[in-house]
């Protein structure tokens, strides 16, 4: 086990390497520098610009910014924002707890609906019940979420003024932060109808960003199901005239979660994905519209570091589900 | 470290909220996300409204709604006979805010004067790279790096700038934001406690609203400062929520969950006018939005085919597609709020078919140009794709076929100044102080060819009127000078003239005492809040 | 499209059973009758359509649709801000979906299935640096590596394409490589082998034939997950550029009238999920009648 480990370790750090190549050869690469956007429509002198330019480090040679910005990595620096001068790591840590809240409500939901779903549609195979959820299924996972978002926020916001616009919480409430999660903080706060503030403000979001996770996971589950239930064991255990629940509630549906767990976890990027497009129709203040935000703003550093610390995210994700995955599946360790 | 910060910040808080129960609030929907909160630092109005102008004073202070100035932090000043000594007497007894970060122990004074300018150019100021990257973007855009010779304190409460060389725009330039007095003990402290970024973070001054906390990319607080100067104001707790979608901002509005709000979409206007519980303020906004011709290039270097592409464009339709009419047609470089604006010009009337026979007698057929189309939406040009797309309708109608090009913003702004430039640009300008020369010499003087100058326009007869202009302190002098150098501009048509949008401040009835400021500021000092 | 590929590459024998697998799926008969309506639009659109996409209508801004009140049926489905027709924009945008889509299949799968096939052949330091690079690329969220890199290119619907391609052509790869691997040790190829095939003979007409089952699933998979992303990226305004009437674009555009007119919002939207839709139930069809364990089942 411990190998298995060390294997999977020693994988992420070239990995994260060439991550970092990547995200650092890809913002020289952008068209126009971020010193000319300081000034607008002013135009600077050249004498200003190189002055701005050797400021910030850019007129220095491509491999000495980059081993410059290696070195800073190491010790956790990555970089400040071009525009607000913040550090990029500072930004990503304050902003992070929100897409998180987010993405772990929006895959709750897709859990628990997907998977009873899936199950059910499996067990009903071939009645209207199984063709109605799997077409809700293949709909949602054939939504563009951007505008379903929109719809939602005609609806629900515009038409029957039920769901606040954009944003985590009404602005009557303050609280200092202390777990970033404005669930739990409001909570903690104690102060009167901030939960459910919070609540109604998470509710849209969520909704749309779970929207394919769920589809997926609905089509996942009830093909595990299918192919499980067809397996010798069920049969017996069956034939053996066990009550149907128990069949599918313990033998099916414990076999079944194999390939589920994996697909959840394989969310996680599409989770990020939408993010960035729910967050932007939301005014969602997290990583995902901040990176949009930041890549409209042509701020280098912020794009640049983002990538990377989304990157990392993902892989730590990916290495964990594929730990626990070695974990209950003792066979892929090899 | 930082965690305790926000701790102790937090605990505070929730001493603020306790009392929240009967304070009044005054929500402001704001369009972004502020840059810091050194407003010397930043360049962009949002930052401005959302550091300099609540928690800061300047020695002077522009009048609400207006470009005149009045005394802020210096009582009274005096200017040498040469023009080059300005002596500015502080007013005395001025409180610092209390914070639960930091706990002023004297008032203001000329330390404060003096750290909050120097540090902007002295590079052996500790302060001058206090963050990565720190560059004084104002300053160095308004000349003072060559302007400043030295600023002395004559004593605790009297100030004196020495300048290199006369400049009547001075005592203006220093009600601007990065001209923000900054408390040089709190200063002196984060330096001491190596904690210098939280200078921008932060924020300490003399104004109106005490900083509370920033959540990032959600909300600003700030709450009234009881101590002010000039009195506690009517509210006692002010924030921004940073809401980026203008049509979200509408919604939040006419739902009640903001007060006022900044640049609407120009669709959502007429809903937002017909909406019983708001108000809508416009204003014409100091700018102006045009298509400038590259004059160096055949054959727009010849005036009848600027004149006959002028005519040729239908410039009300795009006020009306792209601003739904919060906007005015221009006809003259310069807006009609600015003194000296010429109303007797006549503009290029919309005519087809004389625009087609016109460039037909200038000899040019079958004519294709680029029209450049700027990425953004700006004050002055919502949407200049839109605008460039009914442009080239327009265009096609007098047979000349106009492909629309588009570079990315910096790339665009680049590109766009080139002397042998392709094409076209659409482009705008707001005014930095109110000036006309601020518009004319900026954008059409010789100087500025290759330059700020997009239609690479050097007219001599032109150029002679605004040096003349620039000399001359007389300001009925300077008007006369002014409009004959509309009429030539005119006649020479380097530009198309396109628009001057209004600003539009929609506000919640409830709401008094605000006042539009012709510098597109945002400023909630004096603003109530009715229950 | 799809279809005509997927009859090519079957063996005549199966065709016929092929065929009866997949007219058994309603949803996937039901998807491809859509998916070819909409192909025929797109096709056609220059007869079909009831205006120029690119005509403005100066006096009729912002019409609503027909049944609403102040429509006309004129513009069946109003007109956006500067008075173009919603429909004849749709019916045009089609073809842009479409050819979206087929040109980051077709290059995702060249691409992918030659990367694939070179890694699964040969294996070793080839094998391992080129699954590396994939990591690397699949180490991203697909969207926002498509951003980045459009931002880097320039926004554009040609740029747009080539990222999505670039996002998408790790799936291929890992595919093409594991069906090779497993192909490569079966008694069929170790004879031709044997019999002294070259390499090249060995890969392309050996090996890769017998790989096209799970590729032409996830070619169908790819073909919406492109249509859905170059719209996503529209959206975001980093895809194709006005005046295009591509319909993330539309979309995007359409934003700021929101509360006003929600016609120009609905109906881009709707026409990307129902093509999207259409071409899913096809791709759903297609595994269950070329991928044998399910047709089992």
């Amino acid at each position: 086990m411990l190998r298995f480990i060390f294997g999977r370790l020693a994988v992420l750090i070239p990995t994260f390497i060439g991550v970092s190549i990547i995200a650092f050869s890809f913002i020289r690469l952008l068209p126009g520098d971020p010193v000319m956007l300081m000034s607008g429509e002013r135009v600077m002198s050249p004498e200003r610009h190189a002055e701005l330019m050797h400021q910030l480090g850019l007129d220095r040679p491509i491999y000495v910014q980059y081993l410059d910005y290696l070195a800073g990595l190491v010790t956790g620096d990555f970089g400040s924002s071009i525009v607000t001068k913040r550090p990029v790591l500072e930004d990503f840590l304050n902003l992070f707890p929100a897409t998180l809240e987010l993405s772990l409500c929006a895959i709750l939901v897709a859990v628990c609906l997907g998977i009873p779903a899936g199950v059910l549609a499996a067990v009903k195979r071939g009645t209207w019940l199984d063709q109605s959820i799997m077409g809700a299924a293949l709909v949602g996972y054939s939504m563009p979420i951007f505008w379903w978002g929109l719809l939602l926020i005609i609806f629900f916001s515009g038409y029957l003024g039920w769901t606040p616009v954009s944003g985590r919480i009404s602005l009557l409430y303050f609280f200092p932060s202390v777990t970033g999660f404005m669930l739990i903080d409001s909570l903690i706060s104690g102060q009167a109808g901030a939960f459910k503030s919070a609540l109604t403000y998470l509710i849209l979001p969520t909704v749309v960003l779970a929207t394919i996770p769920l589809a997926v996971i609905a089509r996942q589950t009830r093909s595990a199901m299918l192919e499980v239930l067809g397996e010798d064991y069920v049969r017996t255990a069956r034939a053996k005239g066990l009550s149907p629940l128990r069949v599918v509630g313990i033998h099916a549906l414990r076999n079944a979660m194999i390939p589920v767990i994996t697909t959840i976890g394989l969310q996680v990027g599409v989770l990020l994905a939408g993010a960035i497009l729910t967050e932007t129709i939301f005014s969602w203040p997290g990583i995902g519209k901040w990176m949009v935000d930041s890549v409209f703003k042509r701020d280098y550093a912020v794009v640049q570091g983002g990538l990377m610390l989304i990157a990392a995210v993902i892989m730590i994700v990916n290495l964990v589900v594929d730990l626990l995955y070695g974990l209950v599946n003792p066979r892929i360790r090899r | 470290m930082k965690k305790l910060t926000t701790l102790l910040a937090a605990t505070a808080l929730v001493s603020v909220m306790a009392s929240a129960a009967w304070s009044k609030t005054l929500v402001y929907c704001s369009e972004g996300s502020p840059e810091g909160f050194d407003p010397a630092l930043y360049t962009a109005g949002t930052t401005f409204d959302a550091a300099s102008r609540t928690v800061y004073n300047r020695l002077v202070e522009f009048k609400h709604g207006s470009t005149e100035l009045e005394p802020g932090l210096a009582e009274s000043w005096d200017v040498s006979a040469d023009g080059k000594e300005y002596t500015f007497k502080l007013r005395s007894g001025v409180k610092f805010q209390s914070t639960d970060y930091f706990t002023p122990s004297r008032d203001f004074n000329a330390d404060d004067v003096i750290f909050s300018f120097e540090r902007q150019y002295k590079e052996d100021n500790a302060w001058n790279k206090y963050v990565a990257g720190a560059s004084w973007e104002y300053f160095a855009g308004m000349g003072f790096p060559d302007l400043i010779e030295k600023i002395e304190k004559v004593d605790d409460l009297t100030v004196k700038f020495v300048l290199k060389r006369p400049e009547a725009p001075f005592l203006a330039n220093l009600g601007m934001d990065f001209a923000s007095i900054l408390s040089k003990e709190y200063a002196d402290k984060l330096q001491a406690d190596g904690k210098m970024e939280l200078m921008n973070q932060q924020p300490l001054g003399t104004g109106p609203f005490t900083f509370v906390a920033y959540q990032t990319d959600a909300a600003i607080r700030y709450k009234a400062n009881a101590d002010y100067w000039g009195g506690k104001q009517p509210v006692d707790d002010l924030v921004f929520a940073i809401t980026t979608d203008a049509a979200v901002r509408a919604q939040k509005l006419k739902a009640g969950e903001c007060h006022i709000m900044p640049y609407p979409n120009a669709a959502d206007v007429p809903d937002l006018k017909a909406d019983p519980n708001l108000t809508v303020l416009e204003q014409e906004g100091l700018n102006v939005a045009y298509l400038a011709y590259n004059t160096l290039v055949a054959p727009f270097d010849k005036v009848e085919v600027r004149k006959a592409l002028n005519m040729a464009v239908n410039k009300q339709a795009i006020v009306d597609a792209v601003f739904q009419g919060s906007a005015t047609v221009a006809k003259n470089p310069i807006p009609p709020t600015m003194w000296s604006y010429n109303d007797a010009v006549e503009d290029d009337k919309y005519d087809p078919e004389a625009a087609k026979t016109m460039l037909e007698e200038a000899g040019v057929s079958g004519l294709k140009m680029k029209v450049w189309a700027m990425p953004v939406a700006r004050p002055y040009m919502l949407n200049a794709r839109r605008a460039a797309e009914l442009i080239q309708a327009d265009l096609a109608k007098i047979g000349v076929e106009v492909e629309i090009v588009s570079y990315e913003w910096a790339e665009y702004l680049k590109l766009s100044s080139d002397k042998a430039r392709d094409g076209a640009v659409i482009l705008g300008w707001t005014g930095d102080n109110g000036d006309p020369d601020n518009f004319l010499d900026t954008l059409l003087g010789c100087d500025a060819v290759g330059g700020n100058n997009r239609a690479q326009w050097c007219n001599e007869e032109f150029d002679t009127l605004m040096t003349k202009a620039k000399e001359t302190a007389d300001v009925a002098e300077r008007t006369k000078l002014y409009e004959e150098a509309q009429v030539i501009f005119k006649r020479e048509a380097p530009w198309n003239t396109l628009d001057h949008s209004l600003v539009v401040v929609p506000m919640s009835k409830k709401v008094s005492g605000f006042v539009q400021d012709p510098l597109g500021i945002h400023r909630f000092d004096g603003v109530d809040i009715a229950e | 499209m799809t279809v005509v590929e997927t009859k090519a590459s079957a063996p005549p024998s199966g065709l016929s059973e092929f065929w009866f697998y997949f007219s058994r799926n309603k949803g996937a008969v039901i998807g491809l009758v859509v998916f070819l309506a909409i192909l025929l639009l797109a096709v056609f659109a220059p007869l079909v359509a009831p205006h120029s996409p690119s005509i403005q209508n100066r006096e009729l801004l912002l019409l609503p649709p027909a049944w609403q009140e102040g429509g006309t049926w004129g513009h069946v489905l109003g007109t956006d801000a500067v008075g173009r027709d919603i429909l004849s924009r749709l019916i045009y945008g089609a073809r842009f979906s479409l050819f979206i889509g087929l040109v980051v299949v077709t290059l995702s799968v060249i691409s992918g299935v030659l990367i694939g096939l070179v890694a699964g052949y040969f294996r070793g330091r080839v094998d391992t640096f080129i699954m590396r690079i994939m990591d690397i690329i699949l180490a991203f969220p697909s969207l926002l590596l498509a951003l980045v890199l459009v931002a880097v290119l320039g926004p554009g619907l040609l740029n747009a394409m080539i990222a999505i391609s670039l996002v998408n052509q790790p799936h291929f790869v890992r595919l093409t490589r594991a069906a090779v691997m497993t192909e490569k040790s079966k008694d069929y190829v170790v004879g031709s082998q044997v019999a002294g095939a070259g390499t090249l003979r060995l890969m392309f007409l050996t090996i890769l034939p017998n790989c096209l089952a799970p590729l032409i699933v996830q070619a169908t998979l790819a073909f919406s997950a492109a249509i859905l992303d170059a719209a996503a990226l529209g959206f975001l305004g980093m895809g194709a550029q006005p005046p295009t009437p591509e319909w993330g674009t539309m979309l995007a555009e359409a934003r700021e009238f929101i509360q006003r007119a929600w016609w120009v919002v609905t109906f881009p939207g709707l026409a990307i999920l129902v093509t999207v839709l259409a071409i899913n139930l096809m791709g759903d069809g297609l595994r269950d009648a070329l991928d044998p364990k399910l047709k089992r089942s």
